[in-house]
């Protein structure tokens, strides 16, 4: 008996490691199979396309994962975010590009920072507080469209998320895709090179601890939130230019796959724990289940179905090997 | 059944008619992937014996018990309850043959009373309707019988950590448990809580209930125990009467080393005050405390649980806010807002529960060690990983924490590495003083010798200490000069030749 507890509990720390490589190449050799479209160079373009925005959402929300938090409220920043941009980048206006670019992170990060008070300073739970502003900013964003889209958008603005960067084999790769690389492989060497990356562990890991040995807890946790904002302002745009508008009723689910993303590649809701690339397969997972079963003409319902089912499934073996610990 | 078990039996069963055997052990043997933890151990407890079990971590104590308790099998060996031969599978079988264990970390429902607690599983009925009234009459008798005078109604998390213990003994007893086995008992209780439970454990004994003992604190089984066995590296040493033992042989035997290296003797003489607090007030917690601690000093801050003494400690390390008082370094008057700032002085402080305050349990043995010099060792915010790891390795090498591999999680470890990595960690910011809040609290007598040599050598090499301790024997040993603290106030100062238990305990009594 004793013999058999020993096995589970390195099968699921080995599993968590590199578990998730296997699952994301079971997935996809699989549907390959069932359907040779699955490989070819146009339909691995989409699945990135539809990934880079949840990449970058679930990159963010990997930082606050770890330090012990959480922020519901990504997708109406995005939303607020992509209306700001949409404001500025008028064809009227005919304002050069990179200013509703920095308009929409900084929108995005004000917001953030603003989390980052509530919970740091003012000590209000991360849920509450990122569940009040999911709703708050919704409402924001909302006011300043007047419940319409904003159109007739600037010619450029399109570009930003959809020009072609370069092509591969006659298809496009769009400039998202490049957004999002920069993002992951930036803030994965901030996660792993950096002191903030190891105060962001220590303070998910046991705050206390961290307080006790002179960590600035409440700077770190004012940091991460700011960084999820300007993340979300900076999908904001990309959103508002992929369907070249400014719309505030859009990403409502997009805190939640974030979220969802992050666990399925192993960070745990407790915090302490965690990696980017591990989170990007967990996002390429969910790419690719959407993909799949698109392209095997499965409902989007039944595809809801699954995502949900994965979840549990992820955050099941994650709390097993915690508590095993 | 082999010839050699008949005769085996038939021996334990003579011994149990003439004797009184409670539980016999014979060859046990237990491995854990190839490594041999426990080599041929006997043991052997009578009706109604106080035996006490002592040994390093990792002497084997726990998993010889945890066979006992039926959580492990052991690979060989034959176990015997009241004479006859058992195999315990499982912690139910261990139950009902009679045995029954308190954790040193108790585990329970805060939210649950007394007596919900007491008899949870087996709630008496009025045929299908649950009967509340008996359950609290029930309760109330097993408490009785401990002499604990408390409300059956009572939530479980307004307990202290006494009363926890003495409910979880009460508890067990209902049950008809005839062997009791207590891990560390007294590591978190006062002495007048000792006293009580030591008065708990006659009256099990005068019962006929056996007593497993399992402590650190060698003073404390000269007053309770009759008989002590000493493990070592998996190894029963010996098995003897306390009388015959004294505190010194047993030291000796489970350490194998001789007495004269535990307390190192130090100089006397010092030259500047480090640190000066004045009239350090806050309402409720202490009052007008006033120390100095110069460098190459060792203060203590004796006194009973609850006196106020990591209280006092957690201010000047700006970790709690304080009504009134003022600091002093270097005769500056300074103004320590927060670990942060506590740090910068150059002040350290190893936290009284390393779990909650002092280790990232979830993090690596690397991270944890580097955790306090993180900022020191970067480069416009990047980590400079060589620095680090040399940083990381030097520590681990001079004290002699036993590893696998730096990246190792802490929660792996044993009590005495996890508190080596603790004093790692504030070693490397290389302090000017460094507070010890119960440094040797659950961690074995190798690694405590190891600490108190390295109060030795802090002392030495000119850094002011403040040691907390609950062992009275570290107290006189270690420190130059002692506070002792009484209800939040400062009883007393004894220096040098004063500082002796019995002038600490009168003191620390008020």
């Amino acid at each position: 008996m004793q013999l058999n507890r020993i096995n589970i509990k390195d099968i699921s720390q080995i599993a968590k490691k590199i578990g998730i490589l296997w699952v994301f190449f079971a997935l996809s050799i699989t549907i390959a199979i069932l359907s040779p479209n699955f490989v070819k160079a146009l339909n691995i373009i989409t699945v990135f396309k539809q990934i880079s925005m949840l990449g970058i959402l679930a990159v963010g929300s990997t930082f606050v994962l770890i330090s012990g938090g959480i922020d519901l409220s990504v997708g109406s920043i995005v939303a607020l975010a992509g209306v700001c941009a949409a404001m500025f980048g008028g064809k009227d206006m005919n304002l050069p590009l990179f200013i509703p670019i920095i308009i929409a992170i900084s929108v995005g990060g004000a917001i953030g920072f603003l989390n980052g008070v509530g919970v740091a300073y003012a000590k209000i739970t991360p849920f509450i507080m990122t569940l009040g502003f999911m709703i708050s900013v919704r409402g924001l964003a909302l006011l300043l469209t007047n419940g319409k889209p904003i159109f007739g958008l600037n010619e450029g603005f399109m570009n930003i998320s959809n020009a072609p960067l370069f092509r591969i084999g006659g298809v496009a790769v769009p400039n998202m895709i490049l957004y999002f690389f920069i993002v992951v492989i930036l803030m994965s060497i901030v996660l792993r090179f950096t002191v903030f990356g190891k105060w962001l562990y220590a303070v998910g890991g046991n705050e206390e601890s961290a307080r006790f040995s002179a960590i600035n807890v409440k700077r770190v946790k004012l940091t991460v939130y700011t960084i999820n904002g300007l993340l979300a302002g900076l999908c904001g745009v990309l959103m508002a230019s992929r369907i070249n508008s400014g719309d505030a009723t859009v990403a409502s689910n997009f805190a939640l796959d974030a979220i969802a993303a992050s666990v399925i590649g192993g960070v745990s809701l407790a915090g302490g724990v965690g990696t980017i690339w591990k989170t990007i397969f967990g996002a390429l997972i969910i790419g690719v289940m959407q993909n799949g079963l698109q392209i095997l003409g499965v409902s989007p319902f039944i595809q809801t179905i699954v995502q949900g089912l994965i979840i549990i499934i992820a955050v099941f073996f994650d709390s097993r090997t915690r508590s095993v610990q | 059944m082999r010839r050699e078990t008949l005769l085996r039996v038939y021996w334990v069963y003579i011994e149990e008619i003439i004797m009184k055997t409670v539980l016999h052990a014979e060859k046990i043997r237990k491995s854990f992937s190839g490594n041999e933890v426990l080599h041929n151990v006997d043991f052997t407890l009578m009706s109604g014996e106080i035996h006490a079990l002592v040994g390093e971590n990792g002497a084997g104590k726990s998993t010889l018990m945890k066979i006992f308790m039926g959580e492990y099998r052991p690979d060989s060996g034959i176990i015997s309850i009241n004479g006859k031969l058992e195999n315990i599978q499982t912690p139910a079988q261990a139950l009902s043959l009679g045995i029954s264990m308190v954790h040193q970390e108790l585990h329970y429902m805060p939210y649950l009373s007394i007596a919900d607690y007491m008899y949870l599983g087996r709630e008496p009925r009025n045929i299908f309707f649950l009967n509340r009234a008996k359950k609290i009459e029930l309760t109330l008798e097993q408490l009785n019988n401990i002499g604990l005078e408390i409300n059956p109604d009572n939530k479980m998390g307004q307990l202290t950590v006494s009363e926890l213990q003495m409910i979880e003994i009460a508890k067990v007893i209902s049950y008809g448990t005839k062997i009791l086995i207590l891990d560390e008992p007294t590591s978190s209780i006062s002495e007048t809580e000792v006293e009580r439970l030591f008065e708990i454990l006659k009256f099990l004994k005068s019962k006929g209930v056996s007593v497993i003992y399992i402590s650190h604190r060698l003073e404390e089984l000269n007053r309770i125990a009759d008989t002590v066995t000493i493990l070592r590296d998996g190894y029963r040493v010996i098995t003897d009467k306390l009388s015959n033992l004294g505190r010194d042989k047993i030291i000796n035997k489970m350490v194998g080393r001789k007495i004269e290296e535990i307390f190192p003797k130090r100089n006397m003489e010092f030259k500047d005050i480090f640190i000066e607090v004045k009239g350090l007030t806050k309402k409720d917690e202490f009052e007008d405390i006033n120390i100095s601690v110069k460098k190459g000093e060792v203060v203590g801050l004796a006194g009973l649980v609850g006196a106020g003494r990591t209280e006092v400690v957690t201010s000047i390390f700006g970790e709690k806010k304080v009504d009134k008082g003022h600091i002093y370094i270097n005769g500056k008057q300074v103004k320590i807002d927060n670990a942060i700032s506590a740090v910068k002085k150059r002040i350290a402080f190893v936290t009284e529960d390393r779990k909650l305050s002092g280790l990232n349990l979830i993090g690596s043995v690397k991270d944890n060690i580097s955790s306090v010099i993180l900022k020191e060792t970067s480069q416009f915010g990047l980590l400079k990983l060589k620095e680090i790891n040399k940083k990381v390795i030097s520590m681990i090498e001079k004290l002699k924490i036993k590893i696998n591999t730096d990246e190792q999680l802490v929660s792996s470890l044993s009590g005495g590495n996890q508190q080596k990595i603790v004093l790692s960690k504030w070693l490397l910011i290389q302090p000017d003083l460094f507070i010890l809040d119960e440094p040797t609290r659950g961690i074995d007598v190798g690694a405590k010798i190891e600490v108190y040599k390295l109060i030795h050598e802090l002392a030495v090499n000119g850094k002011a200490i403040i040691l907390i301790s609950s062992e009275l024997p570290e107290i006189v040993s270690l420190c130059n000069r002692v506070y002792v603290l009484h209800e939040g106030k400062i009883t007393g100062e004894l220096t040098g030749n004063e500082i002796t238990q019995e002038a600490i305990m009168n003191y620390a009594s008020g």
